[in-house]
């Protein structure tokens, strides 16, 4: 037998940075598919240019701080499309330009570029603009005019489903499912995003422990403190309905907003996400908790960026935590 | 550089500091130190509380700036007249009572000449008394050097601290409002909706951190410029670092090669 010895690292894989970008493009295609659909043109051309913004600003800020070119990564183009689906179709173009500028320019290269970003930099940007333009990124429309049409007046204003959930515009089940409603142009059909989630899943590109743990501690908590909960002694629970609604919240509540495309495109991100599993679980738990809380007890209507956010700043911290321990380590020498 | 300039650049032994102490400054040095080297807003991160809540508009920054430019010249003209008669064990809240004289000072005037901007600055003004930058100029300059230098000190420091708020007082007013010193902008404001980002607190500190990233980036050229060797521990490499440098302690008395 033949014993080869060789420097580490031992454990290799034919993945690349390139590579894996790719597939998450490729997962992210069908959701960014039916957001055009249900948008129209309008949402093609934000998809372009936050796109295109995106991968002139890193080209810029690459050149500018003397760095190697890394617009063959795609992770700018990952950053783009990402941007664009956490939009409102109705955004000014030059406020998409904005937000990719903040996002390749401020979060991603001045921190150091691919891999040394701390927060994941679309949701960064998403936050920017809610924040600075609070009003055009918070007005929500459905298309009603021809699929070519430029403007957003042919659309018709109307609220994010997490807002209306009680009124009776509020969309079905089914509606929220295939996305015929109000949103972000990527956020709006869960179907697709679940279609790309299970092909990252199956190409081993993100595991599901993130995904999971956010989801689950999120429904669970909805179950037992939504507004209406399993703790709902008034007699609400003693008929089949009272479960009924119960049930319906919990599932309202999963589909609407952009808890799916938070869960699995963004929260998953590797730079800004625990390593450890352990670690992976704390951290979409987190997550889980602060969209509750953000959801039924802040003042805005929606929290999945928010969270997604404070536990990326958190990261650091959870793999702290997490890390495992080499096997044979002593203490001491673990300090020198 | 020359070689003998060179030299300064590393860091000096207590003795050796002490005979510098009597020694004089070139007014330039001094002044460069306060405006870039040892930038009090920028590169010390001294009164930062005042510095993220006054910088939302350009005219307040400015005024602000003066406020601390005045109250610190003179200040430090003061404290190092009495530098011999101010006994040590309870410099500081002689220090403090200078200062606040001169706060005081400000304050009745802006009170009374400038009433608006007695409004938009409110309790900042009065909380010079207990800003860092004054209380270090005092503590590690003033009380230590003759007349002139200390004038010339707590004039550059000041300089150095009007001009980082006005660089962030108008950057956050031009992206965050679309007016400079309440101008109308062409572009901003009217084509582009102007940020609220900016005036938040969040904006604040994005826009203050960048400033600081510049000037960092300002230093490491000159840093290029002026041979690799004689880095001090602390980082600072400029040969004016040590001459007021706040004891952050981090050489211990060693030289790093």
């Amino acid at each position: 037998m033949k014993l080869q010895v060789s420097n580490s690292p031992h454990v290799r894989d034919k993945a690349t940075t390139q590579s894996l970008m790719l597939d998450v493009i490729i997962a992210l295609l069908p959701a960014t598919f039916a957001g055009w659909y249900y948008f129209g043109i309008r949402a093609v051309l934000i998809t372009l240019i936050s796109v295109a913004s995106c991968l002139l600003f890193e080209y810029i800020s690459r050149r500018v701080m003397k760095r190697n070119n890394t617009l063959y990564d795609l992770s700018a183009v990952v950053t783009g499309l990402l941007l664009a689906m956490n939009l409102p179709v109705s955004l000014p173009f030059y406020m998409v330009v904005i937000g990719a500028c903040f996002a390749i320019v401020v979060v991603k290269q001045m921190f150091g570029g691919i891999g040394n970003n701390f927060v994941n930099p679309a949701i960064a940007a998403r936050i920017f603009l809610v924040i600075a333009f609070p009003k055009a990124m918070t007005s929500w429309t459905v298309r009603t005019g021809a699929w070519y049409s430029l403007k957003s007046v042919d659309a018709v204003s109307s609220a994010t489903p997490l807002t209306s959930i009680n009124s009776p515009e509020a969309p079905s089940m089914w509606k929220l499912f295939i996305g015929d409603k109000a949103g972000c142009i990527g956020e709006v059909c869960i179907v697709a995003l679940l279609i790309g989630a299970l092909y990252l899943l199956f190409r081993h590109v993100i595991r599901p422990w993130i995904p999971l743990a956010y989801l689950g501690t999120f429904t669970i908590l909805v179950f037992l403190f939504g507004h209406q909960n399993v703790f709902d002694f008034s007699g609400n629970l003693a008929t089949l309905e009272g479960w009924q609604n119960l049930f319906y919240e919990c599932c309202y509540m999963l589909l609407s907003g952009g808890l799916i495309l938070g869960a699995f495109f963004m929260a998953t991100d590797y730079v800004t996400s625990p390593l450890t599993n352990k670690g992976k679980l704390v951290f979409g738990f987190g997550c889980g908790v602060l969209t509750f809380l953000i959801r039924y007890y802040g003042n805005m209507a929606e929290g999945v960026s928010f969270s997604i956010l404070l536990m990326n700043i958190l990261t650091p911290h959870i793999d702290d935590w997490t890390m495992g321990k080499p096997f044979g380590e002593v203490k001491e020498n673990a300090k020198a | 550089m020359s070689e003998n300039k060179m030299k300064d650049v590393t860091y000096r032994s207590p003795d050796e500091r002490q005979a510098e102490k009597n020694s004089k400054y070139a007014p330039k040095s001094i002044f460069l130190n306060g405006v870039l080297y040892e930038n009090p807003a920028l590169r010390l991160v001294l009164g930062t509380c005042p510095l993220l809540a006054v910088t939302i508009s350009a005219k307040s920054s400015l005024f602000m700036g003066l406020a601390v430019l005045f109250v610190l010249t003179a200040s430090e003209a003061i404290i190092s007249l009495l530098r011999n008669v101010i006994p040590n064990k309870v410099r500081i809240p002689a220090f403090i009572t200078i200062i606040a004289t001169f706060v005081t000072i400000v304050q009745m005037l802006i009170s009374a000449y400038f009433p608006a901007l007695n409004e938009s600055l409110g309790i900042y003004i009065p909380l010079i008394v207990v800003n860092c930058i004054l209380l270090a100029r005092a503590e590690t300059f003033a009380s230590k050097q003759k007349v002139l230098p200390s004038i010339l000190d707590g004039f550059s420091m000041g300089t150095g601290f009007t001009l980082a708020l006005l660089l962030m007082g108008s950057i956050r007013e031009i992206l965050g409002c679309g007016t400079f010193f309440d101008m109308q902008l062409p572009l901003f404001g009217s084509t582009i909706e102007p940020m609220m980002f900016f005036m938040l607190p969040p904006g604040g500190f994005f826009v203050f951190g960048i400033c600081i990233c510049l000037v960092q980036l300002i230093m490491k050229k000159q840093e290029k410029h002026s041979a690799g060797k004689g880095t001090s521990p602390c980082g600072s490499s400029s040969p004016n670092d040590c001459l007021s440098c706040a004891g952050c302690n981090l050489c211990k008395g060693k030289e790093e090669d």
